[in-house]
């Protein structure tokens, strides 16, 4: 291939990217526009926020507690080199609420209720369920992707918060059973060296991923193709496309928030 | 009631309806047979609005189809889905009742079951079915429970998409039955696709043949057998030999 050719197929990449991003873009705004348009189907809000929400509570809760573990034992373990072991706690507690607690709380979420969401609607989309809805007077913007989207961004910033907590719980038990530091103290310069901001932060993104995670979500099942193979290939998509989305937000919230 | 113009629509280049121009009135079930792939599911979708036709209109009661009457056209419309179409989630009597409880106002739960059963009797389903998830239905009895949810806000317009697949013989009676019954005693205007003949006999007031996008034949059902055009003969007939190719 010669130099200009690669350009070209290069080129032609980053507008299908580009394209896509704004069919994405285009659909979150025709459903968040549905917010303001009655009628709101709070039955099916209420089973979005169990099924988002509670049932994540679990695969949140695990991630977060391993993760604020093996972060006190790598933070100890480079802090050592330089004779500073006593940032484990303070580390372990900024790093799991502005950082890794709402991305890998997202990430485990886009895993979970994305793939599920995009082959729920999927399914209904082949199985002529979606028509059904036009049929019934039921706009399925409203009906299926509103109450998703509110309930993912309503109930992960709550999830990010308890996996906050529990990863600074599982920094702690290893800080205190594996490397010596005292309970009392390890809890009272956690709760003194972080601020508002970092919380607030955290709970922002939280928001964002979930937002982005529905959205990736409903957006893949309603464009799911014919048959398995379709419904497949919807999933997947869900799936990298939340993930890559979750990661791409991250960097510009976080520039947003603590750029100097 | 219901009158298409001149309704064309291509996918890819390639023309699927070349101005097709139909009229089903109130109280006649309209039956449009045709081969597979002869564009009568992308008829129903037109007239839905599901797809949007590249050139000719849909008029319903005189005044054309569009964004300012297509709600009230779906509020006093009914449709039995080939595959019943039923909501998975949500047990049998939700979604008879799905229409009564997301309207506006909607209608009490109490008020909107016991409408749900009469629908499901209509059907000849029981109470004990109501609470069944639709997974836990035979294809059978899925069909009437589409046909119960079709008929449950009283309809003035009703659609079926090859009602009779997949079914036996004898529960493709029932639900050729069934629907007779239900056109005739609700006065709606019906149109029907499919290619099971039997079930067109038993059905149709009217008859309109699909083939190359165009409508090749209409006319009353008691005219099918005995209408010379070569098309029409060989679809009634069923036979390989003739000028319907297989698509493919």
């Amino acid at each position: 291939m010669t130099a200009t050719g690669a350009l070209a197929a290069l080129g032609r990449a980053a507008i299908g990217a580009l394209r896509a991003v704004g069919r994405v873009a285009l659909f979150a705004g025709r459903v968040t526009a549905r917010l303001w348009m009655p009628p709101f189907h709070g039955s099916e809000f209420a089973r979005q926020i169990v099924a988002i929400g509670w049932l994540s509570l679990p695969v949140v809760a695990l991630t977060a507690l391993f993760t604020g573990g093996a972060l006190a034992l790598q933070i100890y373990a480079g802090g050592a080199r330089f004779s500073a072991e006593a940032v484990v706690p303070s580390i372990v507690a900024i790093g799991m609420v502005r950082e890794l607690g709402p991305v890998l709380g997202g990430l485990m979420v886009a895993a979970r209720v994305a793939s599920s969401i995009a082959a729920e609607i999927g399914t209904m989309k082949v199985t002529e369920q979606i028509d059904a809805l036009v049929t019934l007077s039921a706009d399925p913007l409203r009906y299926l992707a509103l109450p998703r989207v509110l309930a993912a961004t309503l109930t992960v910033p709550v999830l990010v918060a308890v996996g906050d907590a529990i990863g600074i719980m599982g920094g702690w038990i290893v800080g205190v059973e594996r490397l010596g530091f005292d309970a009392r103290g390890y809890l009272r310069v956690t709760t003194e060296f972080l601020e508002a901001g970092d919380v607030v932060s955290g709970l922002v993104k939280g928001a964002v991923f979930g937002f982005i995670v529905a959205v990736a979500g409903t957006y893949a099942g309603m464009r799911s193709g014919r048959g398995a193979q379709g419904v497949g290939q919807a999933t997947k998509a869900a799936v990298v496309g939340a993930s890559v989305m979750i990661l791409a937000a991250n960097y510009v919230l976080t520039e947003a928030f603590f750029s100097a | 009631m219901i009158a298409l113009e001149g309704l064309c629509k291509s996918f890819g280049g390639a023309p699927v309806l070349r101005g097709v121009d139909l009229v089903a009135e109130r109280g006649e079930n309209l039956v449009v047979i045709g081969a597979s792939g002869s564009g009568k599911s992308v008829l129903l979708k037109c007239i839905l609005g599901l797809i949007t036709p590249d050139a000719g209109m849909v008029r319903w009661k005189g005044a054309a189809l569009g964004p300012d009457n297509r709600a009230d056209f779906l509020a006093r419309f009914g449709m039995l889905f080939q595959g019943a179409a039923l909501f998975d989630s949500m047990p049998v009597w939700r979604n008879v009742a799905f229409r009564l409880l997301n309207a506006r106002p909607a209608l009490p739960v109490t008020e909107a079951r016991a409408r749900a059963l009469d629908c499901l009797a209509r059907v000849g389903l029981s109470e004990r079915v109501a609470d069944l998830y639709p997974a836990e239905l035979s294809g059978g009895m899925q069909k009437r429970v589409g046909l119960a949810r079709a008929i449950a806000a009283g309809p003035e317009v009703l659609f079926f998409d090859e009602p009779t697949t997949g079914l036996d013989p004898v529960m493709a009676g029932v639900i050729d039955r069934l629907i007779a019954d239900i056109v005739r005693d609700l006065g709606v205007c019906a149109i029907t696709i499919t290619h099971d003949m039997a079930s067109v006999r038993r059905i149709a007031d009217r008859v309109a043949l699909l083939h190359e996008g165009r409508i090749r034949w209409r006319g009353d059902v008691a005219a099918l057998g005995s209408d010379p055009d070569p098309v029409l003969r060989q679809f009634v007939a069923g036979s390989p030999e003739g000028p319907i190719a297989p698509t493919g």
